[in-house]
């Protein structure tokens, strides 16, 4: 109460000054809000078009009435797919690819980033740079060559690859263990070297260094590279449009091409729907991990 | 309980040689300061003897044992560093009790050695708080706390006050000193300010571009330095050093400054200086707290000149005083109240009895 009365006190006597700073400020923040609303429209309006359009009948779908407006709605759309035994199980094969993917990228890229970063050894600062020029690499030069390494390892081996849906949890890591090792080291490389150096006076060994103290203190890079991997491996289009051909194998986006396009006939009404759906879990992921996304989760380490 | 030995220790970096060949013996419970400014190996021969760098060449013993191709785990040594390294994600608890926890410590045992750390810094209250909910003051006791509770053989602080400010500095400075003086653990203390080495420790040792200047005691350092290096690093203000000669005028020796200034030589100093070559070119270095204002019935030793003052700073306690000699800008205290001006003419005293002459070319204290 008392500062209260101090600051009510000094109040009449205050020059609130209108300078050029605080001038420049307003409208750089109207400026961003300009920009920031045109982005925001740019990148809602397809979702909202495609929940609209999920809303309607096939019939709807092809008058020539206000595509933004419905005027029928109907929930058939949902009902079919979600009881379609053939979507739930494109479903299915869509998590379990990318949840093994996730689980085999950190596996492989934590520790990975963590020797490239930490442990000085011979061409680590190449191998290093090496990891993330493989990231370079498109999918679309690779699919071709894998294919027919596949299909000769089955040959040669008489194990089938190709075809099958664990086959996408070898291809998928080509992708995501490059770029989550690459994020990981900047992770850790912002870790301060006396923090490893405290542990390993403390006793701890490199094991140790790296699930007690680097893992934690990395959280938000950690959980940065699990959402990358999920969003890789959950909407990856060409892999398995390539390596998988029966239904009973395939992922939901090519799942959803393959059997909701007959010739040329397109079901868009279920399209827009599976599409939707298919949608809804990395947003579900994104909205739970970034909770957990607190960024600064290195304040107090050191000095600064 | 440890005394930790150097012998010939060298560290080499591609062609940098940032370390050679250094000896040094601390005894058990002893407090050394290894003092010198930056690039002067201070760090590098700490972090050898932690283990966190491997060493060139020569041997290091903690308690009579080499301990050379020793993991730092294994040297049984605790570390606090320059910016703490506090575990961000673990309370000031498990902070201090990691090490214990590695070591599979029972828990009560982690518990009492954790609570008795704490209250001996002061910060039992703050035992459940994160790094980050800590002052820099609070963080660096956390740090010291870490190191205590390992119960080590060796402390090592690698320039643990340097990122507090000037006041919190000197009262952990204080703070280090008392946990010394409890747990009385041989500690190896790194700093680049002279004035932490001072206070801290039982001996210093001065280095400079990967060498041993000199070793001794704080009084030993600042009264009786063996070289220019040593001289001009301890003691703030630094010592003064003004180009000078010997001269023998009527079988007494003098000590000629410029042509209208010189001093004759105490008998004490006369004699020690007897063997010096009057054609030598020498430095005489003077402690600025031995040139003050002159006295009315001056002290044999002493003796008075006439200086015009460039500059003065009153301290307070003291006033700083700045006037040149010889090119050089000489700094001397004076009373406050003996009337010392910018610029003006002032009577002044030197006293030779603490005077220290050095051999110009190989910086040599005679």
């Amino acid at each position: 109460m008392a500062s209260t009365a101090v600051i009510d006190k000094a109040a009449p006597t205050r020059v609130v000054k209108y300078g050029s700073m605080s001038r420049d400020r307003k409208w750089a923040l109207r400026w961003s809000y300009f920009f920031l609303g045109v982005f925001a429209m740019f990148s809602l309006v397809p979702p909202l078009y495609m929940f609209i359009t999920s809303l309607k009948g096939s019939a709807e779908i092809s008058a020539a009435t206000n595509p933004w407006w419905v005027f029928h709605p109907t929930a058939a759309n949902y009902v079919g797919l979600l009881t379609s035994n053939q979507f739930l199980r494109f479903f299915w094969n869509s998590a379990m690819v990318s949840i093994f993917v996730v689980t085999i990228t950190m596996l492989i890229s934590v520790p990975a980033a963590f020797a490239l970063a930490r442990m000085r050894f011979w061409g680590s600062a190449t191998l290093a740079t090496g990891v993330f020029l493989t990231y370079l690499v498109p999918d679309t030069l690779l699919f071709l060559p894998l294919f027919k390494m596949f299909a000769a390892f089955g040959d040669w081996t008489g194990i089938q690859l190709i075809n099958r849906w664990y086959v996408l949890l070898i291809v998928y890591p080509t992708l995501t263990v490059p770029f989550c090792t690459w994020i990981m080291i900047g992770y850790f490389a912002s870790i301060p070297k006396e923090l490893d150096e405290a542990a390993i006076i403390d006793g701890a060994s490199w094991f140790q260094t790296l699930t007690r103290i680097f893992i934690p203190v990395a959280m938000p890079g950690l959980i940065a590279a699990t959402i990358f991997a999920f969003t890789v491996s959950w909407a990856q289009f060409l892999y398995p449009l390539v390596f998988t051909t029966s239904t009973d194998q395939l992922v939901l986006p090519v799942g959803i091409i393959t059997t909701l396009i007959k010739g040329d006939v397109f079901n868009w009404g279920q399209i827009m729907t599976g599409a939707l759906l298919g949608a809804a879990p990395p947003l579900i992921i994104y909205a739970f991990l970034m909770d957990y996304y607190i960024a600064g989760l290195t304040a107090g380490a050191t000095k600064g | 309980m440890a005394d930790v030995t150097l012998r010939k220790v060298i560290k080499r970096y591609d062609d940098v040689e940032a370390v050679r060949g250094i000896d040094l013996d601390i005894a058990d419970k002893e407090f050394v300061v290894l003092v010198g400014p930056s690039g002067c190996g201070k760090s590098t021969t700490l972090r050898m003897i932690a283990g966190l760098e491997d060493i060139t060449d020569g041997d290091i013993m903690i308690g009579g044992d080499v301990v050379n191709d020793v993991p730092p785990k294994d040297r049984d040594i605790a570390m606090v560093f320059q910016n703490y390294a506090l575990y961000p994600h673990m309370t000031v608890a498990e902070n201090m009790s990691f090490g214990l926890r590695l070591k599979h410590y029972p828990k009560a045992e982690i518990k009492s050695r954790v609570t008795e750390a704490a209250r001996m810094l002061d910060i039992t209250d703050l035992i459940d708080r994160k790094p980050k909910q800590l002052s820099g003051g609070q963080r660096q006791r956390v740090a010291m706390g870490r190191a205590i509770v390992r119960n080590p053989k060796v402390f090592l602080f690698d320039e643990p006050l340097s990122n507090l400010d000037a006041k919190l500095r000197v009262q952990m400075r204080i703070e280090i000193k008392k946990v010394h003086q409890k747990v009385r653990t041989t500690t190896v203390y790194v700093t680049h300010d002279q004035v932490e080495a001072m206070t801290l420790a039982d001996r210093v040792v001065v280095m400079n571009r990967g060498c041993i200047e000199q070793i001794g005691t704080p009084n030993d350092l600042y009264h009786n330095p063996a070289t220019r290096f040593v001289a001009g690093f301890i003691g703030s203000p630094a010592m003064n050093f003004v180009p000078c000669r010997l001269e023998e005028v009527g079988g007494k020796p003098l000590i000629r400054l410029t042509d209208r200034i010189a001093f004759p030589l105490p008998p004490a100093r006369a004699a020690r200086y007897q063997n010096v070559s009057r054609n030598e070119k020498l430095l005489l270095g003077i402690r600025p707290e031995h040139i003050t204002e002159a006295k009315a019935h001056p002290e044999p030793g002493i003796e008075t000149f006439d200086a015009v003052l460039d500059v003065t700073e009153p301290m307070g306690m003291e006033t700083l005083i700045y006037f040149i000699v010889q090119g050089e800008e000489i700094c001397g205290k004076v009373n406050p109240n003996a009337g010392a001006r910018d610029g003006a003419p002032l009577r002044l005293a030197v006293d030779l009895n603490n005077m220290h002459l050095l051999n110009e070319a190989t910086g040599v204290v005679l």
